[in-house]
């Protein structure tokens, strides 16, 4: 790992509309271990928030607990970010979300603080579809405590010191699919190309967007018999590309005919992916459902954006929320005042 | 045979059975009470249960304004056969116990020392109504006009009551009429009517509650009201008794009164959550994002909730929990009132952890100090928890009317804005800079590019920065200390009153009594009993931790102190040895724990016998029996 990050850039670094360079999205030295899969996402998450223009101290970082959820430290110095309680990041990012509606929020987590103590909130996050994006850095084990299995591993996948998975893993991205998410996509954190436009077009989508990473773990999983190393990852990788197409932005890659497919988001902004067939549609949970079964039954890795209903109503609107964010009204606003606690004084005699 | 006689001094108790209706007539029987202008409290004794097992209704008048439980029944309405022999048992000799009739009563629940009135109360009603739920609604709403003429309750006040039941169905109030006229002229005409206990307008030795407009309510209603005033946005909750009713009122107010004019769209945010660790959650997040926010439960969700506050605590960040405590341990007994959750609260969390506490003993302090809560909250970043219980919340208490001063702006503490952020030199989320062991905030989204740091629960230093230093975190945790200490200045301070004059004392030591919420009203009553009997006691009422420095001298200054309180293992007690490093032998508990709230009685004796009081110095509850 690195220790210390150069302040000075180069001159003519591109800008983007706002002005910034992509040195202005940098977060603190990272301190995970050298070649962790979570240090690429981060760099994507950087590159995409970049790329988008968002001024990153409208962006608010959470999460959990775990390797994973140390990666928001590592990327946009200038965001506030929130390091929960280890599961829990979900009910944080949904009082927040609902605190001040007018910010992006980006939640980062792991397999253990998702798919094992958080799995309850996870799953109510996906119900209330919550208007956030959350990234899943999805490496089979435990980290920090040193490489115990977690609830993602593969059944049958060889752990460095755990030995074979004797349980079935869960599929984070089926059971978004299957919960009702708005956005369900999975990506490898070794596919910069594929995983910076589905950050943007999760970022630009209105409601929940989860994004699930594989990211392989250097230290504890990235052994032979992991099928969650890098090479095994890559190996068995089939991958449906995506672009995302900012609004007032030309489309200029072009797929075979048939192949692809292009949904407009909530802010005009486009994403267009390629499908693993023509018949593939993402605006089905069907197609993708079946098409994850396939992948997970011949061991292959589908990833892409999976599913998407860019028309799904978020928990703000669900809620009836006004317009004016809830943490900016004023006492006027909130107060009714002496003259109505009086008539309800009245109402009680 | 003795009868028990008195005006407007007397306890009733109704035995139902749940689910039958009988909860919207006994609450008619208090309020007409109430409206003739006598101080009453009605209180429920209700299983966890839906339908068909016992519950109780206690109602205590009480010309002298005494608002806790005295103990004992004078008068038992029992329509439960399953806890009739129970019941017949209760009632103090030279007592009243009124029965349906429509079964001829037991041999063996014949007792001689009480008066017994049989009313057909099932045949009545099967004959009067055809409908099978009116049969047994109306027969609730029956005893009731008996009750009225046995007791003498003014007939128009039950009638507009009514009226106010059943605006918008007008067809339901001549039946309930026609059934309290049945059960008044059966009452008229089979009994001597009014009893020796008797009701009477006007008669009312209670100065305070004669001179203001009081109002009947229950705390959790007054908690979500305060929640509205105190400016509250997001509501985050777990359906758990006794503190559900407290997001259903703010629930039902909210929606009236906080719909924006223009867009017809909500100022405010309600979110039921999966568990109570999410609805903290909930609540952190919104609060760490500057929104006032808050979440309801009792003791098995403060558990739950242990975690978060730690971690609110350690992050610094304004969290209001309403704690309705009820029996515990585990799920306990969910109906029944404790004031156990006092450690638990106190000290929530793993590692050093200490939360402000409030704790209010009548509606209008609930309302008030939830409007405090929010305030102290954010003044002090940090969790504060008020701890009401069953008892208050969800029962009718008399209190004097919600007054609201309209220059109140709320006090969001030390928060910068991006024009402040611009204006300070250095600036670091940890820094003391004034000394007092509050820092500056600042909310996420407020500058480009000032402002902005990670909140974590791991150790930090001064400006934010990860940092795993002892030195680093030994100077946080005791700058938190620091601020724990200025809390002490913020919080409400302890009410003392003047003591009662006792000409010829019994004891020659100094004696002093403390005590808190639910058992503020029934230890006044005591005091005032064992005054009569010649032992004066010293009174004050604890109404928030960290303790004020005046509970300390009180402490010293008397040579016994008794700690008057509702959980097994003198709770406060410990907290008040633990906070203030006083020895155990000068604090005495005085407790109970049964899941009913104390009585008065329950506290003059304890006290009696911890100071070896001779049974001739007990003055008769009831000198009035002939």
């Amino acid at each position: 790992m690195s220790y210390y990050k150069p302040k000075f850039h180069h001159p003519n670094l591109p800008k983007n509309e706002l002005g910034y360079t992509v040195t202005d999205y940098d977060g603190a030295v990272s301190t995970l271990c050298a070649g962790c899969g979570h240090d690429s996402i981060s760099a994507a998450v950087r590159n995409a928030c970049f790329l988008s223009a968002i001024p990153p101290h409208r962006i608010a970082k959470l999460s959990g607990i775990g390797c994973s959820s140390k990666m928001p430290t590592y990327f946009l110095g200038r965001s506030h970010g929130f390091n929960s309680v280890h599961g829990r990041m979900p009910s944080v990012a949904t009082g927040a979300s609902v605190a001040n509606r007018d910010l992006i929020y980006l939640g980062v987590s792991g397999d253990g603080d998702t798919a094992s103590i958080g799995m309850g909130q996870f799953v109510h996050l996906i119900r209330r579809n919550v208007n956030m994006s959350y990234i899943v850095a999805n490496n089979g084990c435990y980290g920090l405590t040193k490489g115990q299995i977690s609830a993602t591993s593969d059944l049958g996948s060889v752990g460095k010191y755990g030995g074979e998975n004797p349980f079935e893993g869960i599929d984070l991205a089926s059971l978004a699919v299957l919960q009702g998410a708005s956005f369900v996509a999975r990506s490898f954190s070794g596919d910069k190309e594929q995983l910076e436009p589905l950050i943007r077009a999760a970022m630009a989508h209105k409601g929940f967007a989860f994004i699930d990473v594989v990211s392989p773990c250097v230290t504890f999983a990235n052994n032979v018999g992991s099928t969650k190393s890098y090479a095994a990852t890559r190996e068995n990788l089939e991958s449906m590309p995506v672009d995302f197409v900012p609004m007032r932005e030309e489309i200029r890659t072009q797929y075979k005919e048939g192949s692809s497919q292009s949904v407009t988001l909530h802010d005009g902004s486009i994403i267009q992916l390629h499908k693993a067939s023509s018949e593939y549609r993402a605006d089905s949970r069907e197609d993708a459902l079946m098409a994850l079964q396939a992948a997970n039954r011949t061991g292959k890795v589908l990833t892409g954006l999976l599913y998407l209903d860019p028309n799904a109503q978020d928990l703000n609107h669900t809620l009836e929320l006004a317009d004016k964010p809830l943490n900016s009204l004023s006492t006027d606003e909130l107060c009714p005042g002496s003259r109505v606690l009086n008539s309800i004084n009245e109402g009680l005699r | 045979m003795k009868q028990i006689k008195g005006v407007n001094d007397f306890v009733v108790k109704f035995a139902n059975v749940n689910g039958t209706g009988s909860a919207s007539a006994n609450h008619m029987f208090a309020k007409a009470i109430f409206r003739m202008g006598i101080p009453v409290s009605p209180r429920n004794i209700f299983p966890s249960n839906i339908q068909g097992l016992p519950t109780w209704y206690e109602v205590r008048v009480s010309s002298k304004g005494y608002l806790g439980r005295r103990g004992g029944v004078d008068l038992m309405l029992c329509v439960n056969p399953q806890t009739m022999e129970d019941d017949v048992a209760s009632v103090e000799p030279g007592g009243y116990f009124v029965y349906d009739s429509t079964r001829p009563l037991a041999p063996h629940l014949k007792r001689d020392d009480i008066h017994y009135f049989g009313i057909p109360l099932t045949a009545m009603c099967m004959r009067e109504f055809e409908v099978a739920r009116l049969q047994q609604l109306l027969k609730n709403v029956v005893y009731v006009g008996a009750l009225a003429a046995l007791l003498d309750i003014e007939f128009k006040i039950l009638k507009d009551l009514l009226n106010d039941q059943f605006k918008g169905k007008e067809k339901l109030v001549s039946p309930n009429v026609h059934a309290l006229e049945m059960g008044y002229h059966f009452a008229q005409e089979n009994f001597a009517c009014p009893l020796p206990i008797r009701l009477e307008r006007g008669v009312n030795d209670a100065p305070h509650i004669r001179e203001s407009q009081h109002i009947l309510m229950n705390g959790n209603t007054a908690a979500a009201l305060g929640a509205i005033y105190g400016g509250a946005t997001v509501a985050a909750w777990y359906p758990i008794t006794p503190s559900t009713s407290v997001v259903d009122a703010f629930s039902k107010y909210a929606e009236r009164m906080r719909i924006d004019a223009g867009t017809g769209k909500r100022n405010f945010a309600i979110i039921q959550a999966e568990d109570e660790l999410a609805a903290m959650g909930i609540v952190v997040g919104a609060s760490w994002n500057g929104a006032r926010a808050f979440t309801a439960t009792s003791g098995p969700g403060l558990s739950l909730m242990s975690e978060f506050l730690g971690l609110a605590y350690f992050a610094e960040l304004p969290v209001v929990l309403i704690d309705v405590q009820r029996s515990g341990p585990s799920t306990g007994m969910p109906t029944r009132s404790q004031q156990s959750d006092i450690l638990a609260a106190a000290y929530a969390s793993h590692g050093d952890t200490k939360h402000v506490l409030l704790f209010p003993a009548t509606p209008q302090e609930c309302f008030e100090m939830t409007v405090q809560a929010f305030d102290l909250a954010e003044q002090l970043q940090t969790p504060v928890i008020m701890m009401s219980d069953l008892d208050l919340g969800m029962n009718d208490v008399m209190s004097p009317p919600l007054e609201w001063d309209d220059s109140y702006e709320m006090n969001r503490g030390k928060v910068l804005d991006a024009d402040a952020l611009d204006a300070a030199e250095t600036w670091g989320r940890y820094l003391d800079v004034d000394g007092d062991g509050i820092c500056y905030r600042t909310l996420p989204g407020t500058h480009p590019d000032k402002g902005a740091f990670f909140t974590r629960g791991s150790s930090k230093n001064e400006m934010a920065v990860y940092s795993e230093k002892g030195e680093d975190y030994v100077k946080n945790v005791d700058r938190l200390l620091r601020k724990f200490e200025t809390a002490k200045s913020y919080v409400p301070v302890p009410k003392v009153h003047d003591p009662i004059p006792v000409k010829k004392p019994k004891t020659k030591k100094k004696l002093g009594a403390l005590f808190f919420g639910t058992s503020a009203s029934p230890s006044y009553e005591a005091v005032e009993i064992l005054a009569s009997e010649g032992y004066p006691i010293d009174v004050m009422r604890i109404r928030a931790f960290p303790f004020h420095k005046d509970l300390d001298a009180f402490v010293h200054h008397h040579d016994i102190v008794f700690v008057i309180e509702q959980n097994r293992d003198g709770q406060m007690r410990q907290l008040i040895m633990n906070e203030c490093h006083i020895a155990p032998d000068k604090l005495t508990s005085v407790l109970n724990y049964s899941g009913t709230p104390i009585t008065a009685r329950t506290i003059a004796r304890q006290i009696r016998q911890a100071l070896n009081v001779a049974s001739a110095d007990i003055v008769k509850l009831h000198p009035e029996i002939a």
